[in-house]
């Protein structure tokens, strides 16, 4: 048993991969906790950020800038009274937020957080992952249908139409990027390099496939990378339900959509999986257009100063966020009021400070790079999503199945041809 | 309106009615509690998927019975409760009641009581209008000009507060004139105020009109021909967005609109979009007037001699202005007592309303919400 887990330290592959079960369970205990941590922070970020755009403050008064908030909602909704209406079916009205809750987390098995930091790595990865992610639209439809209430129903209605036509497109603008794994080309679009000329489906081998070619897959074969990486972007807002998009729970037509029916605990259920999908989807974009795991010029900037460098960032960044933390410590008023907020932002800095500099000692330093380096590409594309509802107004319904089958999923097709066309030539 | 009938009609027996897809027609309640029917609207729609077949609206959940309440006070107890009816725009409607009543008096409110109006009235109408914008661009799912137009719109309520005390129903104007005089550096603040504005106006446009999502969903929604818009007596911003040149501060001029230099925005099309474009102009024009008013400010009295008692000779009076919902007109008649024998209110929310149904049938329940915030409708008047 103990050898089983002490061995695995030295492995190359992903537990899964090696069929080290305590290992991959670890895994999966810490990427349901890390992913748990991640809603809660991008919620506190989501209303920061947002306020902060409309001119406005946001959270301020649970916790030292409302960094308490989202455990204070999140507690807020567990006490909540459980209501089910009357007429809706019992059954399907209790399974439909664990079957979102359940399609969203599921798809973290084959993300890559690093080159063995997944639980496990499937020849089909990515096919996985759109399948299962896809999955979702189904509680989304049996919420609607079982609430048997007028707003829900429309509201799932216009959700399943949504998400099976931008999957379309979706799934269109992925295979290009699998397209490219294999493609090099020749003339002006080779990339100079010969890999090993098989493509591949692993999320890990789409990775180590734009290593080996020395590109990201979003500026490979320009601009075809960057058109498909775009189809993805936007069909990927509309997947998960976000403005601009939000249609199924546009919350000025159909009060809240197909969660209109739904209160506390199965509420945030549903809360919890579009958060959840939104990194899902996010971490698709990410490993297949911009390199997963891997840190900015993995080739060309290399040698003992650039690793050493770009090793420091993960610990930098934790110390910068502690040095703010303390310094918004030190601007807060001095009054007693604020006594207990001051110390709680101050203590909050000097955890993160201790992280950073926990995370500046070497083997540390080089274990969590790669998780690093994917999770702030991440983080950028979850800022794009609050940056899209800051500033966009709802598209209509057929505007929308317009901009899915007219425009999306024509520039995917030819962006596709393109570059299998260019890929051979 | 026959077809309205006849849609009614069907209305009231139109559940588990078969189309000719064999699926039944969706008959959904919008309102009362929704949160995009600006306040306490029902609408019944008819829906066949995500169209509109047709709509009817239920109002009365806000009704005061403010026009039997002014049988019952005096001129000037009735005063207050104007206020309430357009409560984003109660300046006007104070100025509505205040010059209708001064009409029946025969009385000419002074010169300066007339500009001070005049520039209390164009604030509203501009805070009117930024209340319509960032509640009608938060109806198509922008959220943000909401809290843009609210920061904007604070400065005026502040001038409003700092003037008379109140923020919304500020109760301003007295028959006769203005029962306060303004305070120290009210011009200032009102001078500050446009140069602050002016540049705020163009920042909600940047936002939102060459907004591809913003012009896609209000171009050709909703559109109500000038024909229409007169078949219904649809007035203010709505009428002027299909093309007619019509303005009560122009074609009747009251207070004295007649001495200032501005312009009656229009555009053609009558869409959603226009109405948006004439009602952004329209600002713009609003600040145009109130620059002009506070320079040409004169001194002298701000009331005119007015009774202790007001007891109208008897007889009857219409009077209207142009509030920033559309032509709001009062029509009494005085018994030669103290107290209106009937007072009418022709409110401009109540008439815009009935376009609802002309503009919504044929497309899709979400320009439904796009038609009622377009409406710039408010219920407290729709009800009164």
């Amino acid at each position: 048993m103990l050898t089983s887990i002490t061995s695995y330290l030295h492995s190359n592959e992903t537990p899964g991969a090696a069929g080290n079960m305590f290992w991959a369970l670890l895994y999966i205990l810490a990427i349901f906790l890390g992913l748990s941590i991640a809603v809660i922070a991008m919620n506190w970020l989501e209303r920061k950020v947002l306020a902060h755009m409309q001119v406005r403050l946001g959270p301020m008064r649970v916790g030292p800038h409302g960094l308490l908030q989202p455990i204070a909602d999140a507690l807020k909704l567990l006490i909540k009274e459980d209501i089910m209406p009357a007429h809706a079916d019992r059954l399907v009205f209790w399974m439909a937020p664990l079957i979102t809750v359940l399609a969203a987390f599921t798809t973290f098995i084959v993300v890559p957080f690093g080159p063995t930091h997944a639980v496990t790595d499937m020849n089909i990865g990515i096919l996985f992952m759109l399948g299962v992610s896809s999955l979702g639209v189904l509680g989304i439809v049996t919420a609607g249908w079982a609430s048997n209430s007028h707003y829900p129903l429309i509201g799932s209605l216009r959700s399943s139409a949504q998400m099976v036509s931008y999957e379309v497109a979706m799934g269109l603008a992925v295979v290009s990027a699998v397209l490219m794994t294999s493609l090099h080309g020749t003339g002006v679009y080779g990339t100079g390099t010969t890999g090993s000329g098989t493509g591949t489906l692993s999320m890990i081998g789409i990775v180590k496939a734009q290593y080996d070619q020395q590109i990201w897959f979003a500026f490979k074969f320009f601009p075809l990378g960057l058109i498909a990486m775009f189809v993805f972007s936007v069909a990927m807002v509309a997947e998960t339900n976000r403005a601009p998009f939000d249609l199924p729970e546009a919350e000025s037509e159909l009060t809240a959509g197909f969660h209109t029916e739904y209160s506390g605990f199965r509420w945030s259920l549903f809360f919890l999986a579009e958060y959840s999908a939104m990194i899902a989807v996010s971490s698709i974009a990410v490993t297949l257009w911009f390199g997963g795991w891997l840190r900015p010029f993995p080739n060309a900037l290399t040698g003992a100063t650039w690793d050493l460098l770009f090793s420091l960032f993960p610990g930098f960044s934790f110390l910068g966020l502690g040095a703010l933390a303390l310094l918004s410590a030190m601007r807060m008023p001095r009054h007693r009021m604020f006594k207990i907020q001051t110390i709680g932002l101050a203590g909050f800095g000097a955890l993160l400070a201790l992280i950073g500099l926990g995370l500046l000692v070497p083997p540390l330093r080089d274990r969590v790079q790669d998780i690093y380096w994917f999770v702030a590409k991440v983080a950028v594309f979850m800022y794009l999503y609050i940056w899209y509802r800051g500033t966009f107004p709802r598209y209509r319904f057929d505007q929308l199945m317009m901009v899915g089958w007219k425009i999306l999923l024509p520039t995917a097709l030819a962006a596709l041809i393109a570059t299998a066309v260019v890929g051979v030539f | 309106m026959s077809e309205a009938s006849k849609y009614l009609s069907q209305l009231q027996v139109g559940e588990g009615e078969q189309t000719f897809l064999d699926s039944n027609e969706l008959i959904i309640n919008m309102g009362p509690q929704h949160p995009a029917t600006h306040g306490v609207l029902r609408v019944i729609l008819k829906l066949d998927g995500e169209k509109v077949l047709g709509t009817e609206c239920v109002i009365g959940y806000l009704h005061r019975g403010v026009e039997k309440i002014a049988e019952n006070r005096t001129y000037t107890m009735f005063n207050p409760y104007v206020d309430r009816m357009d409560y984003v725009a109660a300046v006007s409607n104070g100025l509505g009641y205040c010059q209708a009543v001064e009409r029946l008096l025969n009385i000419e409110a002074p010169p300066r009581a007339n500009y001070i109006r005049v520039i209390l009235t164009e604030l509203n109408r501009i805070s009117s209008h930024q209340l319509w914008l960032g509640t009608h661009a938060l109806d198509i799912g922008a959220i943000t000009p909401l809290f843009y137009t609210f920061r904007d719109r604070e400065e005026i309520l502040k001038i409003f507060e700092k003037y008379c005390g109140a923020r919304l129903t500020t109760h301003a104007f007295r028959i006769g004139g203005c029962q306060y005089e303004t305070y120290e550096g009210f011009e200032r603040d009102v001078k500050s105020f446009c140069n602050f504005v002016a540049p705020k106006i163009e920042e909600y446009e940047e936002l939102l009109t060459t907004n591809r999502i913003w012009v896609e969903r209000t171009k050709g929604v909703g559109v109500l021909s000038a024909a229409g818009c007169k078949a219904l007596g649809v007035t203010g911003p709505v009428l002027r967005a299909s093309g007619v040149k019509w303005d009560i501060r122009k074609a009747q001029p009251y207070a004295n609109y007649s001495e200032f230099d501005f312009e009656i925005p229009t555009r053609q099309s009558g869409d959603t979009y226009d109405r948006y474009m004439v009602r952004m102009a329209e600002m713009r024009q609003s600040l145009r007037i109130i620059r002009q008013a506070v320079e040409r400010i004169p001194e002298g009295p701000i009331m005119a001699k007015v009774p202790k008692v007001i007891k109208p000779p008897p007889g009857e009076v219409y009077h209207s202005i142009e509030a920033p919902k559309g032509e709001l007109g009062y029509f009494i008649v005085s018994d030669g007592s103290t107290q209106p024998y009937r007072l009418r209110v022709r409110p401009p929310s109540f008439v815009n309303l009935q376009a609802l149904d002309l503009m919504v049938r044929g497309q899709l329940v979400a320009d439904v919400i796009a038609v009622i915030g377009t409406l710039d409708i408010v219920l407290g008047e729709v009800d009164r």
